[in-house]
């Protein structure tokens, strides 16, 4: 039996090559393991590969997959800028004023460990069905995360170049763009990053409990038909989309704000 | 005696570090009055922690915490201060953290290429900070303090931490600058060789209040403070060592 050492592959394959390569081969191997159980088990509830992707093509010449993500994408746009902003303010308030820090921590504690769907419930309650209620609801399950990120940046300015600033007065405007802000940034990234996946998820409930449209409102509707190639083949269509997303937009960001370091 | 309206005045009566959770408060400073000549090159010296730094922040307006007054030549009176470490942003360029000290648009933007020849950093020009080494980096630092065409500059022990020939031709570096331009210049360092090649005036500050317990005229023209051997002369008059 002839044997190949991965060094020796190594070596005539460039390393993003054996990575994509690695990619394509976990992938193509889940696929086969999901095809040969759908197989053996043969039952309605667990579809193999092919009927989740025909199912996808149906929904896709239909035209509603196309409009349920874009709605649920909205939602997820909104309610991220939202969240990022109110919280980033927040956590470099507290990050910069010990007594305001020591008081509200505990609130933020408090909202940090509050169960999503109570603060889901609470909202519709509270501001009705709408679509302002949702949003907010998302904004407020994301905002502690992101105020806790950031408040640590917040913590870790450095004093010596504030310093800089203030002797070279470089103005409120300024410091801020040139010496704040990128001090921030990469808290900023890490509470984007993983503010998406979370605020993603939390917006298919929030649709699923008081929303018409949207992703999370037909996994509702497909769910009540038991219905698991069309709930499978939007979960997947909406991995795909998240997916772009974090290697067309985050990843570059990460890599330009990123550039100076050695 | 009538001021001269173009000295600036430090005067401080007391400094005092306040008192912190297990240690009492603490003086640093006291009773100095000190009259600066337009574009004299001052150096204070004294041992570390006496509280040289304090005193340029305070005259910087970075320490506001303190009994007297700082009165610079004008109202606004440009100043300068180049830090024992070089404070420079490390995610903009050189170019970049040189030009962030002047306003948009101001004619001293012009000077930058002329300045990064003569700190001879033209070619690191659009570089980040961190690749470069600590000589460079301070150089840069250098021409960020120069760009401003500051009334006056202060220098916290610039060039500590590099080996000699670096230390050396950065202080050359900084004399070519100072001659171009001449601007009051308050240099802190406790190399007295250092002190006594660059300064027209040398202050020794002392005591654990410390004042200024030593206020000399360094007697050497441009050309001898190239020289070896009358600085270490110059050096042992002021200092009575060796």
């Amino acid at each position: 039996m002839q044997r190949v050492s991965v060094a020796a592959l190594a070596g005539a394959y460039p390393a993003w090559a054996i990575r994509l390569g690695w990619s394509i081969a976990s992938l193509v191997g889940f696929i086969v393991l999901w095809e040969v159980l759908a197989d053996i088990i043969q039952h309605r509830h667990l579809p193999g590969p092919f009927t989740v992707l025909q199912a996808m093509g149906h929904e896709l010449s239909s035209g509603l997959l196309a409009y349920h993500i874009a709605v649920t994408l909205a939602r997820v746009a909104v309610s991220f800028v939202v969240a990022m902003a109110i919280g980033a303010s927040i956590g470099i308030a507290l990050g910069r004023h010990k007594g305001a820090d020591r008081f509200f921590d505990s609130w933020l504690i408090l909202f940090l460990n509050l169960p999503a769907l109570v603060i889901i419930i609470l909202c519709y309650v509270w501001f009705g069905r709408t679509e302002v209620a949702a949003i907010t609801a998302v904004a407020i399950n994301k905002i502690p995360n992101v105020a806790v990120t950031v408040r640590e940046g917040a913590r870790s300015l450095s004093r010596d170049l504030e310093e800089m600033a203030e002797v070279y007065r470089l103005g409120r405007w300024r410091t801020l763009r040139h010496v704040t802000l990128p001090q921030l940034a990469p808290f900023f990234l890490a509470a984007a990053r993983t503010g998406l996946s979370l605020v993603w998820k939390i917006v298919l409930v929030v649709e699923l409990l008081g929303r018409s449209e949207g992703v999370g409102f037909q996994l509702g509707t497909y769910f009540q038909l038991f219905d698991v190639s069309m709930i499978l083949a939007y979960a997947l269509a909406f991995i795909l989309v998240v997916q772009v997303i974090e290697l067309a937009i985050l990843q570059p960001i990460a890599a330009r704000v990123n550039r100076w370091r050695r | 005696m009538a001021p001269v309206a173009d000295d600036l005045v430090i005067r401080i009566v007391r400094k005092i570090f306040p008192a912190v959770a297990n240690r009492e408060a603490q003086p640093v400073l006291s009773d100095i009055e000190l009259r600066v000549e337009p574009r004299s090159f001052v150096v204070l010296t004294g041992p570390s922690g006496v509280g040289k730094t304090t005193l340029l922040n305070i005259v910087a307006g970075l320490d506001r915490d303190f009994e007297g007054s700082i009165q610079f030549a004008h109202t606004d009176a440009r100043v300068a201060y180049i830090f024992q470490t070089p404070r420079l942003l490390p995610w903009r360029t050189v170019e970049e953290n040189i030009a962030l000290v002047l306003p948009e648009g101001d004619p001293r933007h012009a000077l930058i290429p002329e300045l990064l020849e003569r700190v001879g950093l033209t070619g690191a020009a659009s570089q980040y900070p961190e690749r470069l080494s600590l000589g460079m980096q301070r150089r840069a630092a250098l021409a960020r303090g120069f760009v401003l065409e500051p009334d006056i500059l202060l220098m916290d022990e610039p060039f500590v931490s590099l080996d000699d020939p670096t230390a050396q031709g950065l202080r050359e570096l900084l004399i070519g600058l100072w001659n171009k331009r001449p601007t009051t210049v308050l240099f802190v360092t406790h190399d007295r060789t250092e002190a006594v090649m660059l300064a027209t005036r040398i202050l020794r500050l002392s005591g654990a209040s410390a004042t200024i317990v030593q206020d000399e005229a360094v007697q050497l023209s441009p050309s001898e403070r190239t020289d070896r051997e009358k600085v270490l002369a110059e050096q042992q008059r002021i200092f009575h060592d060796t």
